[in-house]
């Protein structure tokens, strides 16, 4: 009976089941392939794929479409991970940290043994750049989808890199190659390349062992600072000093290039909005570049590429000044995160390219055939906190899940469903959103339809930033650097500041919303008992707090649509009104928008997602808020930091030391008790004052056992 | 409005004494036109008599005076305690102009200790009764008036809370008491202590013919305190309400124990420490509002079936998350509301005790828009363990289903009850048999699904198919036994060795859900995240199930 009423609903749900049935819970492939997959195609029997996550659900995908038996490897705790399931077997590595696991060559290469598989696809991460793995699957004749050792261990130097590069005339960074002996000569060097410049580690990365310096006495600092920083990070002090470019974009070309001297560049792909170096929101093409340059960019790359011998799917970063003078970064030996924009474009499928030139075969395409077509954007959606310095991660399980596949020319990447847990041993990020269109234009509508009915609770995300990065002026104009988040929210994000509009039309729609549930919760079937309310065309006053303002509003009804009046301005609002469904689509003022209610309490706050931010709002009626005004205030207890044994048990192992600080939900120590482990967790982020236990103590119930500041 | 209600409430002599009020700030405003209002009136009304003028003056004055209570002063007093007046609070909870007072004339009869005084005597006393509706549905309500005499309990008081209950009774609709109130009427002496008597026999007789609800927003203290305790549910407000025998001064003089009265008998402690309260509540708003939806949960009386509200849920919606949501190690915890949640309409669980005996899980929820009652062991709190609280609390949740027609929904990881000497000493078996006893007198509908252990007695005890369970599910994880793998090897192989390859061979015949399947103690074995579809389809199967159990005066629960 219930269904007829919420048909809508219904028919959402039974979609996404659809979906997530075809698609064995991945994400869907909308943007189509030119390429045709042949599965007598002759390639390999079987692939592992020595990764987790979306990446390795990526190329299982593909490897069922070229007809290839797959073997994922898992820790303990993905063991019912989807690409656990996804794959046709499945070996289990060891335990969840990635060092036992992930990481664990031996593991691997027993599963490798054990599973006949005869090549491995080693995603991004974990084992992708690393030569030993490479040449011990050499070594027992298993074919390592990538570059050959050399190529990674060229490009893995960043001096011996830089040598290379400038001899395949690539524009290189104006600098001193090569190992600098004091701070003195440091200086010197400096001041031939003139200022700023930076001083950065030979082997470093992830911004370890980095100083820009910008006169000749932070040069000496720098130059000190860098090298016990390089040595204690890397054990190698070496370093270089080179031109800092100031307010770059970032910039990378994919290449692709097999095993007979051929090599082709797929177009670059528009990487400039980072935090703390690791990309958020990519697009390919980018705004900035013209025909010329990318040209000149892509034969850099390519011939990069060849002075290597390079095989496989890789990609050659560049730094670009804002006159387009463009300087080589590095060159990544592996598939990238932000492949599918390049594939989006191209209609090429980057894993069947690896795959194929893995097996030795040439490149069936010229670079004349490589387009352009229409534009892609890539949101990385993680599960952390976008209001704390853009993104600290945040665990938790997926209570609801829903990807916004009902969408057309939107792409999901992700390796996780409803139910799954974003652990702290594995990188948080949910997935990849890509949405593709004809035009840049299109493409972002596109990503803020799929960012506004994209459903993710259990977990804090990042989606608020995303939605308001791709609507921001500045990133819809093509005006962005690796400087645009800290330049557009300089005292950090603040998530969705709402215009006058918008506010009313977040009081119209919470306070529809209320009264849609209150007359639901009226609705009593089959019962005699209950008296007719007039229910019809009636007046309801009430009263919306949000963020401290208060508002007296006015709403009537007809049928779905509700006017709402605030402030002597009228609002109408329009929907489905179904109470069971995470997505709120509605009309305001005749504006499709799409809303998700993620909190709705009898005491009447509503907690409502609008425009990607969350806004707390609590809806009275004026009765209730009349007389809430006699309701004394509470002081919050803080309970959050003094954590006590729930129970008598022992303890098991403890995960903290004195001064460790430790995000909210982040396991503290665990307690066994009845033969069962539990894990008590940090009820807040803060700093550990100090542990009252250890490891083999027996604790009775309510013992203290650590304390946090 | 004010001048519209005035005029309802002058002619309402007529009609039942039916009352509309509005809130008591617009009680001036109210004052100063009721007269013009009057004054009109009378020009139209014909007099019958010369005393007629003074009898509808004094019907009005009095009428006034009951909806003053104790006057400004104390109002003021009582929202300065931020707390809300007994008809502030009326007004709230029930449907707007649906409330019917009863007796709002009744005064009191004691001539002692000058109470006999004018100024001593209130119309309607120190509380406020009558019928109203929420969301259209029948309640009978009193409401104690904290401003008339501290809310203390007189004669009068209790017959006015008698009759409305022997009404309720009557036709069958819910009592909600809304309680503050200092105690006994001290100038009555026995009068109130009769007072309180009567009102705990008719909180007896209505056990199991109504639901009855407390909420105490203000203190409730003495003998009082029993009628909440006789109800089937105790609410309470934090920071203003206290339920206790004797306050701090008294504990201070006979235990000599210091102890505040928010240690004693607050909120926290009584929902916590003590299992007294179910639920407490921020303050008189946040309690009425929620007592409103919990209402809707309830039936009217064990005559009605549970209410069915419209759902927009899909009652086939799968619930993929389910599939995943066991741990592999059966060791390892996992959150039973998880599973609650993701099955339930809505994911809308009303949780009853949820800071008390976490280790199970009890509370109302909805499927596919009827009600049902949710029990479920809790792993993540000492392992879901059966111990003297949880069994306790189980039991009077399954008993109040089983009386008012609610059907029982109940999740089975159980790993046994708590060993030790502080459970035995405590009389685990007694208390342990209450829950046996009550899953197996129960005659609604029951469901029981074994998400992952059901080990030894506990087993039987969780709505087993052996205590009369209609539909009973495992999932593949389900692992039905006497004990665990371990315990069971040690006594079955004691002394020998290999003990690993015997614990290996008990988890391979006894760690799964076939030993039950095979015998039918289970019916099928299910996919997780078809759970709620499976139980919706059965729900509707047994709306018709018709179970009596032999007729007995009453049974005889171990106690």
């Amino acid at each position: 009976m219930a269904a007829y009423r919420s048909a809508a609903g219904f028919q959402r749900v039974l979609n996404a089941v659809k979906h997530v049935c075809l698609m064995q819970r991945c994400g869907v492939i909308i943007c189509r392939y030119s390429t045709v997959y042949d599965p007598n195609e002759k390639t390999f029997d079987k692939i592992l794929i020595a990764n987790r996550g979306e990446i390795a659900c990526r190329v299982i995908k593909t490897c069922k479409k070229m007809g290839i038996k797959t073997v994922a490897v898992h820790s303990d705790v993905d063991s019912s991970a989807v690409h656990v399931k996804m794959a046709d077997e499945a070996v289990c590595v060891g335990p969840a940290p990635t060092s036992k696991s992930y990481l664990n060559m031996d593991a691997i290469m027993n599963a490798i043994k054990q599973t006949g598989a005869q090549a491995v696809h080693p995603g991004y991460g974990f084992l992708s750049e690393n030569k030993e793995f490479a040449k011990r699957l050499e070594a027992e004749g298993v074919t390592f989808i990538g570059p050959d050792t050399h190529a990674i261990q060229a490009m893995g130097d960043k001096i011996e890199s830089k040598l290379i590069a400038k001899a395949a005339k690539v524009n290189t960074i104006p600098g001193f190659d090569g190992v600098v002996k004091d701070a003195e000569e440091a200086v010197k060097i400096a001041g031939e390349i003139g200022y700023p410049v930076m001083i950065k580690a030979s082997a470093g990365g992830g911004g370890k062992g980095m100083r820009i310096a910008w006169n000749d006495e932070e040069t000496r600092e720098g130059f000190r600072f860098s090298s016990q920083e390089a040595a204690s990070s890397f054990g190698d002090d070496r370093l270089l000093i080179e031109k800092f470019i100031d307010n770059p974009r970032h910039i990378e070309i994919q290449v692709l290039a097999d095993k007979h001297g051929n090599a082709l560049w797929l177009n670059e792909r528009e990487c400039s909005i980072q935090r703390r170096n690791q990309k958020v929101v990519e697009e390919a093409p980018s705004t900035f570049l013209d025909p010329d340059t990318r040209r000149a960019m892509g034969e850099q790359a390519v011939s990069l590429a060849k002075a290597v011998k390079y095989s496989s799917a890789g990609t050659v970063e560049f730094l670009v000044d804002t006159k387009k003078n463009f300087y080589f970064l590095e060159m990544n030996t592996r598939l990238q995160v932000e492949h599918p924009i390049t594939e989006c474009i191209t209609g090429l499928d980057l894993v069947q390219q690896m795959i194929l030139i893995a097996k030795g075969y040439k490149l069936q395409q010229k670079q004349s055939d490589i387009p352009i077509n229409g534009w892609a954007i890539e949101s990385r959606v993680y599960a952390e906190d976008p209001y704390k310095s853009f993104g600290l991660p945040s665990i938790g399980r997926l209570s609801q899940y829903q990807e916004p596949l009902d969408l057309p020319n939107v792409r999901v990447d992700s390796g996780i469903q409803e139910g799954s847990d974003i652990s702290i041993y594995y990188d948080p990020m949910i997935s990849k959103l890509v949405t593709y269109g004809k035009t840049r234009e299109e493409a972002l509508k596109k990503m803020e339809e799929a960012l506004d009915n994209y459903v993710i609770r259990g977990v804090t995300h990042n989606i608020p930033l995303l939605r308001e990065i791709i609507v921001h002026p500045r990133f819809v104009s093509g005006d962005i650097s690796t400087k645009f988040l800290p330049e557009v929210y300089p005292d950090g994000f603040k998530g969705h500041m709402l215009t006058a509009g918008e506010r009313r039309e977040l009081l119209a729609t919470a306070a529809a919303l209320y009264v849609a549930a209150q007359l639901r919760s009226q609705k009593f079937l089959g019962d005699l008992r209950v008296s007719i309310v007039p229910a019809e065309s009636r007046q309801w006053e009430l009263c919306v707090e949000l963020d401290q303002g208060v508002h007296m509003l006015g709403v009537s009804r007809s049928g779905n649509n509700y006017t709402v009046e605030i402030d002597g301005e009228k609002v109408e609002v329009s929907g489905e009104w179904n109470l069971a469904s995470a997505l709120l689509p509605i009309t305001i003022n005749g504006k499709h928008r799409n809303l998700q209610c993620l909190l709705r309490t009898a005491a009447g706050e509503i907690t409502l997602q609008y425009l990607g931010t969350s806004f707390k709002l609590r809806v009275l009626s004026k009765l209730a808020a009349y007389l809430s005004k006699h309701m004394p205030e509470k002081i919050p207890e803080d309970t959050s930091s003094i954590l006590r044994s729930p129970m008598p048990g022992s303890v098991v192992a403890v995960s903290v030391k004195p001064g460790d600080n430790v995000a909210e939900g982040q396991e503290i120590c665990v307690i066994e008790a009845m033969k069962m482990q539990n894990s008590m967790t940090a009820a807040k982020t803060a700093k550990v004052k100090s542990v009252h236990c250890k490891a083999g103590d027996t604790v009775g119930e309510g013992d203290l056992l650590v304390e946090l500041e | 409005m004010a001048i519209y209600a005035l005029m309802r409430s002058s002619l309402g002599l007529l009609h039942g004494l039916k009352c509309s009020f509005k809130s008591v700030g617009q009680i001036p405003y109210g004052a100063a036109t009721g007269a013009i209002t009057q004054a009109k009136g009378l020009q139209n009304a014909r007099c019958y008599s010369v005393n007629h003028l003074s009898v509808q003056e004094r019907i009005e004055k009095k009428r006034k005076a009951a909806l003053t209570g104790g006057g400004q002063l104390r109002i003021a007093a009582q929202h300065k305690r931020g707390k809300l007046t007994a008809r502030e609070r009326l007004e709230l909870l029930l449907d707007p102009d649906s409330f019917v007072e009863y007796d709002m004339f009744v005064e009191h009869r004691c001539s002692d200790f000058g109470m006999e005084a004018d100024h001593n005597k209130y119309p309607g006393d120190s509380v406020v009764t009558g019928q109203g509706r929420i969301n259209g549905r029948l309640v009978y309500v009193f409401s104690q008036d904290f401003t008339v005499f501290g809310g203390s309990l007189s004669g009068a008081h209790a017959q006015k809370v008698c009759k409305i209950m022997d009404q309720a009774m009557m036709v069958g609709a819910p009592v909600i008491g809304l309680n503050d109130s200092g105690g006994a009427r001290i100038q009555e002496g026995v009068e109130s202590l009769a007072g309180y008597a009567d009102i705990f026999l008719r909180n007896v007789m209505a056990s199991g013919v109504v639901p009855q609800i407390s909420l105490i927003m203000g203190p409730c203290a003495g003998g009082a305190v029993y009628s909440p305790a006789l109800t089937d549910f105790t609410f309470m407000v934090k920071d203003t309400s206290y339920l206790f025998i004797t306050g701090p001064d008294v504990v201070k003089s006979v235990t000599n124990e210091d102890v505040t009265q928010e240690e004693l008998g607050g909120a926290k402690t009584h929902t916590t420490v003590s299992g007294v309260a179910h639920r407490a509540f921020e303050n008189d708003v946040d309690a009425l509002l929620n007592l409103r939806d919990f209402f809707n949960f309830l039936p009217l009386s064990n005559k009605d079936p549970a209410p069915v509200t419209e759902c927009h849920d899909p009652r086939d919606r799968p619930v993929p998350g389910l599939d995943t949501i066991v741990p592999f190690e059966s060791t390892k915890a996992y959150d039973m509301l998880d599973i609650v949640h993701g099955i339930v309409d809505e994911r809308e669980f009303f949780e009853i005790m949820p800071n008390y005996a976490k280790n199970i899980v009890v509370g109302f929820a909805r499927m596919n828009g009827r009600t049902v009652g949710i029990v479920g062991n809790q792993p993540k709190v000492a392992s879901g363990c059966l111990d003297i609280n949880s069994s306790v609390k189980g039991a009077r949740f399954v008993r109040f289903c089983d009386a008012f027609n609610i059907p029982i929904i109940t999740f089975v990881d159980v790993p046994g009850f708590l060993p030790g000497t502080a459970q035995e000493y405590g009389g685990i078996i007694r208390h342990g048999a209450k829950l046996l006893y009550a899953f197996a007198e129960a005659t609604v509908p029951k469901i029981t699904v074994i998400t992952r252990k059901a080990y030894g007695g506990a087993y039987d005890v969780m709505s087993s198919k052996h205590l009369r369970g209609d539909v009973n599910y495992a999932w593949p994880s389900a692992e039905v036994a006497v004990m665990g793998a371990k315990g069971a090897v040690q006594i079955i192989f004691r002394g020998k060795e290999n003990q690993a390859e015997a614990e290996a061979e008990y988890v391979e015949k006894f760690a799964n859900p076939f030993p039950a399947a095979v015998r039918g103690f289970v019916d099928d074995i299910i996919q997780p995240s078809t759970t709620r579809k499976r139980i919706c389809r059965d729900l509707e199967v047994l709306a018709s199930k018709k179970q009596t159990n032999p007729w007995k005066k009453h049974a005889n629960i171990p106690l």
